[in-house]
């Protein structure tokens, strides 16, 4: 909210600079983004009178004005379209300075004389743009400083107002405030009931009074709208942001800023029959202010005569029934809307204005009756006519109930940690306008009007600590009874998993997980993903099933900017939904791409495979200490190369998958390079076993070496596992050290060199136990893998 | 006798021009073998008078122990230098790089979550993750945020359907911990939120760490001297902080924290926006009516709670000076890290 600090000085004013003022009220919960001058500096500008207007003798588009300055007349020669005669406006002077450092000096203008500038807004930094000479006031005194004439010398203040303090969306708010802060008395105005001059009234009936618990209503008649409002009326609406529109408006805007009451001017020449505060109708609708036609909804509450709903209450009003230059008579309104039930409705119909701003989150319910008597005496005072009595409607069981709050000493101590003194607890109490008893521990307090954010005793500490000032409130450190908490050591933590793999040059990406509905269609074509109902964009409409599409994202990302080689991991939630409700699935995905090591002197420039990717995962895999409980079995994956994928397995359920990124899907994100992808579930991952030790033989080990030639399409694990189950219990160790192809084998076979390493715990090994356990490996190979001895 | 001179002499210079251990073992052989040229010598001993005998086999032993240790020395000279030659030749430039790949890293993002981790749980607080597809219920009713509250509006919420959004903040963790445990707790909620919201200084997905801590105890005092400790040891700098009333549904009273600018010590720059503050992270005792959703007992406990924006601190910790690269992951920033 902006306020013009001169505004506020009027309220109270007191003895510290602009700066000091923000920083206290900032501190105060009041919290000040910016402070800004209403003018530039600028110096020797007065209010001048146009008295006449000629065209230029050699220029289309300049008039030569003379101009009275109060101390005589001058010849100025003037651009601007709206230099008419009669004109009050800004002159500046032969001398003055402007700012831009400009100064105005005697001048010829296309061989015509010119003593000074008529200014428009612009060129007096009172607007980033304008159009024409600035428009004075009619009865603006000639002659007199603009500076002092506008009152220039002033700060916009702009405060960023939390939602619990609606008592504060007002210049009498914020004094409030102030007053407090610095103990201060603040001057509010009385604002005596205008005497009636017609007996003229419009019925008005509530019929939905918990919506509106109190309606105040008044008739003025024959208003002369030719009159617009004073300068200075009009300079504090500019100074808080608001237009200018017409007299009435301007006047209902201007008690909305002082008071924080919203009220509204319907054109009583405009209304049939009695006024009605209800609950729209299905079906009905209403063209706003702003020119768009609502349907609404039967939640919503309107103001209504006999020809339907004239404004949406507390949120805008109507264009049918809106003052316009041809009103003459008025109705005035000045309500209070209960917040709750106004509560989301502005933003239901994708409406927001200063009046459901303040109606959502408070308005001071005993407001109306002044605001009236306050815009009814600045309407006379601008547009004249003749009051009516006030009508006020007033549901008191609607009204919000103030229950009293109570506050213990102890408590202050409890939560502020220490024991602010009684006459400070209770200043400050009394100064937020707190009604306040003080009771046997304590204080029994009633709540104001216009506060909504004061029910239960915490409110009050906030309060006081608020007031008194968090900054002075001590500092402590936290006590806590040292409990020694036991850790699982088998688990793995995720910050071991991430550091293995960056030893292994990964580098973590974080992606968004949201991602484009498209790309997770090649990914994962059979699951519906989570959408959202409100994205940011149509690229990231769902929630992702799978960390690929986003990794294969940053990886695009990079080879965009010449990086060939990329390895990237992240860990993250999928969404996956099923029948038996969403799960979010802590995951792991790897990504590499490009040559298997830095480009070196020291490495041959090989590009990575399958097997770099699948040996950082079984790296990993190994850190579980049970490496064993994961299995890799071809399998078939959208958007995966049909021969090098793999189902990864852990005791028997899948837990993710690895392999090359299909040509196809490839081709299409522009990728030529072979890129291996895997994705598995960390849950697994992290379910390390403890270590149980093993005794370490005395006995020395036997290898034994075997080639055999068996169909290509033999899984080599598949042989492996047979093969140890053959072998025997002294096996400690099988390694597959060779698998050839090519020269010499039949092309639809394949070589395969095993290493079986035997080993006892209690026995030097003998020739004879070893020979039997290769014969069995050899008879299981023969005879299950139709294999050949190769020697 | 009269040839042992020249005989010593002649050796002498064989044995110190042998090129090699082989030439050298041919001496020894050709002098001081069962048929060398000195044994020979010592076997004709016999052939003199008795009394020319013993100075004459003086002579030649003598010249056999020389030859001996000539022949040794030269042996070991030759080792040497053939183990030299070896080395010269097998001298490499130790200046290249070394082999193999090179090392990765973690994203300054975790990192950064890594580190506060371990500030906190060295006094006591354990790290507890939760959804992030989140229920209504704990992302807001049960902080204190009902439909429609203006609060609300704060959040720019993604939905996904009526009653379930993503969650805007980790706070509804600390929701799910009450309901399941009692006080004494002492927590810290690291992990991903998301607001619908995406310019320069705004991503959409974001990362939070927010704390809990509640007992019998606990006061507005303590929380400012965590939060106070809690920035200077993140900065691991002395630096002023101050603590402004603000407003959160869940916290009653609440504080925004602002800190001295890390960027220019609090003189005004662009970083600041030349107030010398940055609001950093966002606190307060908790809302009676929090605890009252999760049945903890206000009267006999009090807790406060406080929250942050990891890659605000990230940024501000290393300098980073565009929110979007936190999520773009291009290996030029990755690598930094």
């Amino acid at each position: 909210m902006k306020i013009s600090e001169q505004w506020l000085r009027e309220w109270v004013s007191p003895a510290m600079d602009t700066e000091a003022l923000a920083h206290q009220i900032t501190m105060a919960g009041l919290e000040v983004d910016a402070i800004e001058t209403v003018a530039e500096a600028f110096s020797g500008v007065v209010v001048a009178e146009i008295i006449s207007v000629e065209p230029h003798p050699d220029a289309d588009k300049l008039r030569v004005c003379q101009v009275n300055t109060g101390e005589g007349t001058v010849q100025v020669v003037c651009g601007a379209s709206n230099a008419r005669v009669g004109l009050r406006t800004a002159l500046a002077q032969v001398g003055a300075e402007l700012p831009g450092e400009l100064r105005i000096k005697r001048a010829k203008l296309r061989g015509v004389e010119s003593q000074g500038m008529l200014c428009a807004e612009q060129e007096l930094g009172l607007a980033k743009a304008s159009d024409g000479l600035l428009e004075l006031a009619f009865d603006a005194p000639v002659g007199s400083d603009l500076r002092s004439y506008l009152n220039l010398d002033d700060q916009v203040i702009d405060i960023s107002i939390t939602p619990n303090r609606a008592d504060c969306l007002s210049i009498s708010g914020i004094a409030r405030e102030v007053g407090l802060l610095n103990d201060l008395v603040v001057n509010v105005p009385e604002y005596a009931a205008a005497s009636e001059s017609t007996t003229d009234v419009i019925p008005v009936a509530v019929q939905a009074s918990e919506h509106c618990p109190r309606y105040v209503g008044r008739v003025i008649k024959n208003v002369d709208m030719s009159r617009p409002s004073p300068t200075w009326l009009q300079e504090k609406l500019r100074r808080c942001g608001i237009r200018t529109i017409d007299a009435v408006v301007d006047v209902t805007n201007y008690v909305l800023l002082e008071l924080g009451q919203p009220m509204h001017a319907f054109d009583l020449g405009k209304l049939q029959g009695g006024l009605e505060v209800r609950l729209a109708r299905s079906g009905e609708s209403v063209e706003l202010l702003d020119g768009q036609t609502i349907t609404l909804r039967p939640d919503t509450l309107v103001i209504a005569d006999s020809g339907g709903p004239l404004a949406i209450a507390g949120i805008m009003g109507g264009r049918a029934s809106a003052v316009s230059s041809a009103t003459r008579d008025l109705f005035l309104e000045s309500a209070f809307f209960a917040p709750s039930l106004l509560a989301g409705k502005a933003r239901s119909y994708s409406l927001h204005t200063d009046s459901s701003h303040r109606f959502e989150r408070g308005v001071d319910f005993r407001m109306q009756v002044a605001a009236m008597e306050r815009a009814t005496r600045l309407l006379l005072d601008i547009v004249g006519g003749e009051v009516g009595p006030l009508v006020e409607v007033v549901a008191t069981k609607n009204l919000p109930a103030r229950s009293n709050v109570l506050l213990r000493a102890a408590r202050i101590e409890k939560v502020l940690g220490f024991g602010l003194p009684v006459p400070e607890v209770e200043r400050i109490l009394r100064g937020l306008g707190l009604g306040v008893t003080a009771t046997a521990d304590g204080w029994d307090c009633s709540v104001p009007s216009w506060r909504f954010d004061i029910a239960i005793e915490a409110d009050l500490l906030e309060e006081l600590a608020r007031v008194y000032g968090y900054n002075r409130l001590p500092v402590s450190h936290i006590h806590a009874d040292l409990e020694l908490k036991s850790r699982p050591e088998a688990r793995l933590p995720l910050r071991d998993l991430r550091r293995h793999l960056c030893a292994r040059g990964y580098r973590e990406a974080i992606t968004y997980s949201f991602v484009d509905p498209e790309l997770q269609r090649v990914f994962d074509p059979e699951v519906t993903p989570v959408a959202l109902t409100n994205p940011i964009s149509a690229e990231m409409a769902v929630m992702r099933t799978s960390l690929l599409p986003g990794l294969l994202g940053a990886v695009l990302h990079n080879m965009n900017r010449q990086q060939p080689r990329v390895r990237l991991f992240e860990t993250g939630l999928r969404f996956l939904p099923g029948d038996a409700g969403l799960r979010q699935v802590p995951t792991l995905a790897m990504v590499c791409t490009g040559q298997r090591f830095p480009e070196s002197w020291a490495t041959p420039g090989d590009a990575t495979d399958f097997y770099d990717l699948k040996g950082d995962l079984e790296s990993l895999i190994a850190l579980t200490r049970n490496p064993g409980q994961y299995q890799f079995a071809p399998a078939s994956r959208p958007a995966l190369h049909p021969g090098q994928s793999a189902a990864i397995t852990r005791t028997g359920q899948v837990a993710g998958y690895l392999g090359a990124l299909h040509p196809a899907v490839a081709a299409r994100l522009g990728i030529s390079a072979p890129l291996y992808l895997c994705e598995i579930e960390l849950d697994g991952l992290q379910e390390g076993e403890m270590t149980v030790f093993r005794d370490l033989s005395k006995f020395p080990e036997i290898r034994r070496d075997l080639a055999v030639i068996v169909d290509k399409s033999t899984p080599a694990a598949r042989l492996m596992a047979d093969v140890r189950a053959v072998a025997g219990t002294y096996l400690t160790d099988l390694r597959l050290f060779d698998v050839y192809t090519g020269k010499g084998i039949d092309p639809k076979r394949k070589s395969l060199a095993l290493g079986l390493t035997f080993r006892d715990q209690s026995r030097t090994l003998g020739d004879e136990d070893v020979s039997l356990a290769m014969g069995q490996v050899i008879d299981l190979l023969e005879k299950n893998y139709n294999a050949e001895l190769r020697n | 006798m009269e040839n042992l001179e020249p005989l010593a002499d002649k050796a002498r210079a064989a044995i110190a021009a042998a090129a090699d251990g082989a030439a050298l073992e041919k001496l020894r052989v050709d002098y001081l073998g069962k048929k060398g040229l000195v044994t020979n010598l010592l076997k004709n001993l016999a052939s003199l008078s008795a009394e020319d005998r013993p100075g004459a086999g003086a002579l030649i032993n003598a010249v056999k122990q020389e030859l001996q240790d000539l022949i040794g020395a030269r042996k070991l000279a030759l080792d040497a230098s053939a183990v030299e030659a070896r080395l010269a030749q097998e001298t490499i430039d130790v200046t290249l790089p070394g082999r193999g790949q090179s090392a990765g890293s973690v994203h300054p993002v975790t990192r950064t979550i890594e580190r506060i981790e371990d500030f906190f749980s060295a006094i006591g607080f354990d790290v507890v993750e939760g959804p992030e597809i989140e229920d209504d219920y704990y992302n807001f009713e049960a902080l204190n945020i009902p439909a429609h509250h203006p609060a609300r509006a704060m959040h720019d919420t993604f939905y996904v359907d009526e009653h379930t959004v993503l969650r805007t903040h980790t706070s509804p963790v600390q929701v799910r911990v009450m309901e399941s445990q009692q006080p004494p707790l002492r927590i810290i909620c690291p992990g991903r939120v998301y607001r619908c919201d995406s310019d320069l200084t705004h991503s959409p997905m974001f990362h939070q760490v927010e704390g809990l801590l509640i007992d019998e105890h606990s006061s507005f005092a303590d929380l400012k001297g965590l939060i106070q400790d809690f920035l200077r040891a993140f900065f691991e700098r002395e630096l002023s902080v101050r603590f402004r009333p603000s407003y959160f549904p869940f916290t009653e009273p609440s504080a925004e924290v602002d800190m001295q600018c890390v960027n220019c010590g609090g003189q005004g720059c662009r970083v600041c926006s030349q107030t010398g503050w940055i609001e950093i992270i966002g606190c307060g005792m908790v809302h009676p009516r929090v605890f009252g959703f999760s049945g903890i007992d206000t009267e006999k406990y009090a807790g406060f709670a406080f929250g942050m924006g990891v890659e605000r601190l990230a940024m501000l910790r290393y300098g980073v000076n565009d929110l979007r690269l936190f999520f773009d992951n291009d290996l030029r920033f990755l690598e930094q890290f």
